[in-house]
Formats: C-alpha cells, sequence, structure tokens
C-alpha cells in the first residue's frame, strides 16, 4: 500500500494540497477491478428492474417481464403470475425438492390406516423423524421436548397414564379438538376439616399412609352426593377418561405434586390446594393449524412416546 | 456546469446537495407506499385492537418484547413449517407502530395466539424455565401482580383514532363500525365504552387465573392470543394472496 518507490510525489498526480512542506496528498484513481465492479452492479440493477417487480407507478408498480412463475394452487388449478415470493413460496411447497422428497412418504402415511402406519418400520422412521420437528414446533412448549409435561400445568406424555384415554382415536380427538379439563373448586362447597378429609381418602386410595378414621369421612363425602366426587372419578377412583378425570389409585399424580414430598402433612396439604381450587386446564384445538395429515403423524408419534394403548 | 472542485470546497453548497441526493432516494421509497393499495390484501376479519388487547400491545412494547421476537412471518418454507401461513400487510394495517421487529432471539409471535393455553402463557411469564427449560428469557412476574391501569385507555384509543385506526366516538363513526365490522366488534371498539368493555373481556376470559382482578398479565395474554388469528385463511386459495405482489 504504501510502497514509497511506486508512489512516490510526481509519479502519480497529487491534490495539490502541502502540508508542512511536504506532506502531499495523492489523487489515485479508483482501482479499475472496484471500477468495474461497480458498473457491474449498475448493469445489474437495470437487469433487475426489467426482471423483476421494481418502479412504483401510479397506484401500482412494474411486475418484472419474461420471468413468470407457474404453480398449483390450492383449488388445484394451475396459475400463471410474474415473479414473486408468495407464488414461489406456494410452488416451493408443492414441487421444491424437499417437498418432492417428503411426498412420497406422505402420501403412502396419508392413505394408510394407523395399524398399517404402526406396523411399518419405513413409515415409522418417516413418521418419527417429520412428528419429532412437529412436536417441538407445536407440542414441546407445554409438554416437554421430551413429552415430559410439567407436574400441576401440563400432563405427561411419555408415561402409560392417560387422562383423555391412549387409544390413537383418542390422542388423534385430543389433537384435533383440544381438551378443556375441568374440576369445580369446592372452597365453597366443603369446610376445612371436609377438604382435609377428602383429601385423606384420596390418598389412601392409592396406598398413602393416612389417617383411618379421617380417611372414613372423606369416602363418605367423596362416594355419596355431598361432594359427589364418584361422578367423574369413580367409585374405584380409577377416573373416567370421558371426563379427563384423573386416575386416583394409581399413584402417578399430575396436578398435585405428591411424590414430590416424603412429608404425610405436605402430601395432604397439596391434595387439599387442588380441591379447594379446582382444575381448569384447557389444551388448544390444532385443526386450523395442523393439517389432517401432519396431526395423523403427531398422533403415532404421541402414542409411541409413552404407552399408548 | 459546476466544477466538482466547486462543491467539494464549498461546505454549505455540499451540504444542500448532500440533502437533495438522499432526498431524492427517500422519496422514491417512502413516498409509494401512501398510495400503493394494490399491495394490502383484501381479506375479511382484521380488526383493530379491543381495549384489553390494546393495554396488552402497550405492556408488549414497554416491556421491549419486539427487541426479541418478531411479528413477520416471511414467506419461506421453512417459517411457514414452523410458524404458520406468512403475515400478510393486511394484518398489521391498525398496527401504529408494527411490531414486525428485526431480531429473532425468541421466536416469532406473529401466529402465537390460540397456539397455547393462557394457564402456559402465565407460567411462561412469570417464569419460562418452568415450561421451557432451554429458554433465556427473563421473567416478568409483576405483571401477574400489578393491577392494570385503564384510566387513560380513552385517550390511547384517540390518539391512535387520529393516526387512522377506526375507533369510534360519534354515532356515525359508530355507525360505519357496524357496517364494517358487525355489531359485536364495533361496540368494542367505542371509545366511550371502552373501560367497560376491557372490565368485561378481562373478567369473561380470565387470561391471568385471578378472577377478582384485572393484571398487567391479562392485558398483555389477551393481546398474545389474539395475535394473527383475526384472518380465517380456510377462506382463501393461497393463490388470492400472490395476486397481491
Amino acid at each position: 500500500m504504501s510502497d514509497a518507490k511506486a508512489k512516490s510525489p510526481g509519479a502519480v498526480q497529487t491534490t495539490g494540497h502541502a502540508w508542512d512542506g511536504d506532506i502531499q496528498e495523492f489523487n489515485n484513481p479508483l482501482p479499475s477491478w472496484w471500477l468495474w465492479g461497480f458498473y457491474a452492479t449498475v448493469v445489474f440493477a437495470l437487469i433487475y428492474w426489467v426482471l423483476y417487480p421494481a418502479w412504483p407507478v401510479g397506484g401500482s408498480f412494474t411486475k418484472g417481464v419474461l420471468n413468470d412463475i407457474t404453480f398449483v394452487d390450492s383449488d388445484g388449478s394451475v396459475k400463471t403470475t410474474h415473479w414473486n415470493t408468495r407464488a414461489l413460496l406456494i410452488r416451493d411447497l408443492k414441487e421444491g425438492k424437499e417437498a418432492r422428497l417428503s411426498q412420497e412418504y406422505m402420501s403412502r402415511v396419508s392413505a394408510a390406516g394407523y395399524a398399517e402406519i404402526l406396523a411399518d418400520p419405513e413409515m415409522m422412521a418417516f413418521t418419527r423423524s417429520v412428528a419429532k420437528g412437529l412436536f417441538g414446533d407445536n407440542c414441546a412448549a407445554c409438554h416437554g421436548a421430551g413429552g415430559q409435561g410439567v407436574i400441576g400445568l401440563f400432563p405427561n406424555l411419555a408415561d402409560d397414564a392417560w387422562l383423555w384415554g391412549g387409544s390413537i382415536e383418542a390422542v388423534s380427538t385430543t389433537i384435533t379438538e383440544g381438551r378443556y379439563g375441568f374440576m369445580p373448586a369446592f372452597r365453597d362447597t366443603f369446610n376445612d376439616q371436609q377438604l382435609s378429609d377428602v383429601a385423606s381418602y384420596v390418598l389412601s386410595l392409592s396406598g398413602q399412609e393416612t389417617d383411618a378414621t379421617a380417611s372414613a369421612r372423606g369416602e363418605k363425602i367423596f362416594q355419596t352426593e355431598q361432594g359427589g366426587c364418584y361422578y367423574c372419578h369413580t367409585h374405584a377412583g380409577t377416573g373416567l377418561k370421558s371426563q379427563g378425570a384423573a386416575n386416583l389409585t394409581d399413584q402417578i399424580w399430575t396436578i398435585a405434586d405428591v411424590n414430590g414430598t416424603d412429608d404425610p402433612a405436605s402430601k395432604k396439604e397439596r391434595v387439599e390446594r387442588v380441591i379447594r381450587n379446582g382444575v381448569q386446564r384447557r389444551m388448544p384445538r390444532w385443526s386450523e393449524r395442523l393439517s389432517p395429515d401432519q396431526i395423523k403423524l403427531l398422533t403415532v408419534y404421541v402414542h409411541e412416546l409413552g404407552g399408548g394403548q | 456546469m459546476i466544477k466538482h472542485e466547486h462543491i467539494e470546497t464549498n461546505a454549505g453548497l455540499l451540504i444542500i446537495l448532500t440533502l437533495v441526493v438522499i432526498s431524492i432516494g427517500g422519496l422514491v421509497e417512502i413516498v409509494p407506499l401512501f398510495y400503493i393499495n394494490d399491495t394490502v390484501e383484501k381479506v375479511t376479519g382484521v380488526r383493530p385492537y379491543t381495549p384489553l388487547e390494546l393495554r396488552g400491545r402497550d405492556i408488549y412494547q414497554r416491556e421491549g418484547c419486539y427487541l426479541c421476537h418478531s411479528q413477520m412471518v416471511r414467506p419461506f418454507r421453512d417459517e411457514w413449517l414452523r410458524y404458520g401461513h406468512y403475515s400478510l400487510a393486511a394484518e398489521s394495517q391498525y398496527d401504529h407502530p408494527f411490531q414486525w421487529g428485526s431480531k429473532r432471539t425468541g421466536p416469532d409471535l406473529a401466529r402465537v395466539g390460540g397456539k397455547y393455553s393462557n394457564a402456559w402463557h402465565v407460567a411462561h411469564l412469570i417464569n419460562p424455565r418452568d415450561v421451557v427449560p432451554q429458554s433465556i428469557m427473563p421473567n416478568y412476574p409483576w405483571l401477574q401482580s400489578t393491577d392494570l391501569d385503564y384510566s387513560d385507555v380513552q385517550e390511547r384509543m384517540r390518539a391512535l383514532q387520529k393516526t387512522g385506526v377506526p375507533y369510534s366516538q360519534t354515532q356515525a363513526e359508530y355507525d360505519r363500525n357496524v357496517a364494517t365490522f358487525g355489531p359485536d366488534t364495533a361496540d368494542k371498539l367505542d371509545i366511550l365504552h371502552a373501560e367497560e368493555n376491557l372490565m368485561q373481556q378481562a373478567l369473561t376470559n380470565d387470561y391471568d387465573g385471578q378472577r377478582e382482578r384485572v393484571t398487567e398479565m391479562d392485558a398483555l395474554v389477551a393481546y398474545l392470543q389474539v395475535l394473527g388469528t383475526m384472518v380465517d385463511f380456510s377462506r382463501y386459495d393461497e393463490g388470492y394472496f400472490a395476486e397481491f405482489r
């Protein structure tokens, strides 16, 4: 850059300024590669203006010529339009390289019944890999990346306990329609004593150590019209899948974190809190966000996560 | 003909000519936006925010959510697969200023409405790591404990009305909204009943799970739950949107 011999004063043009007597400013021309590069961008812009949407004219704009895109619209009709990113996307989603690659498997999965998919290792491999992405984008925020859920908020999908049923049909309905898990709050129905008694009984159902007499009083409330708990949780305490009512006998706790403590009093307190405040959990419906095929893939994936029934 | 040297050695002239050149660039880029209407999609369903959603949007801006979250799904395959339908110009026509953002430290939120339950949003805003262990989003616990100040919601709506958002004050404006949006929505856009409507929406939906209070959480979740839900995309063929480009 500062090759003194090549650029000695006099060899190149200077701006004519001189500081401190002998410090001068070169007036070198721009490097030719740079200059030609600049001209090339100008030419590029001119060609771009002709081919692509560019200049505003009145209430519209120039659409570009010689650069049409042909795509298949949602209704199956073939349309041709000037180049634009939206048409490009529609074409990409239907005919792009990735789309074509998955198309073959997607159409097979789409046509196959659930039993066929589950029995076919190739279709299952495809389903796992695509549904893993779908699960990550849509389900993992609540149910966790591995489907482990969050106690008290979102059900665990990786175990074999199912609130709404673990059959393929039930899982599919849950994803398509969403669910509203509701247990009424009993804070106005039960006094503190009754709350404590019912909690004792609920804990005794899964073999937790509780006060036998309190538990007996709780049983009376649970199993009669007084509490009416058996409407949804059944007399056996095993729950009703049609209501999303939990099985209370299986030692799996999705709302009250009973297993999170060893202290019996604290266990009871946690169950009491759920009875007092009730439960309201909503899973959104996905039918508007995901296609039937995507829901199908997710159904298989979720069914496989834990113990599908 | 002015010599280049003459311009370079006259600072005043240089400034004026520089301004002229830059203005031409700006005018060419900006002016057409005011009269090109072909690019705003004609779709039904897009409406201004209700008073509660509007306050939620204010909180969204106050907390700087836009610094990490964009609200602009671009028409690319990967974004389509992850977020859903790309954003339409029509969908931000009542946004002043729009919240498109330019940085995605967190995910895009243009289609987050209805994707998660209210309870998820509440848990996530109080402590994101309770539900998404790998999240780096800060906690916003005060939203759940701060009562929403909506004393000035009417002024906020009037200010937006000045920028062209069709909130209504007069009977004529109300009637116009009934014709455009239908009676139910027109009621919610009525500035004179803003507080009432805000309270009603917050209490009916109970976004924050605290039935007896209207908190900032109510407002923010109400706003998040409406994002990207106004247009029913099943009503249109995809090619229809390409006609606006």
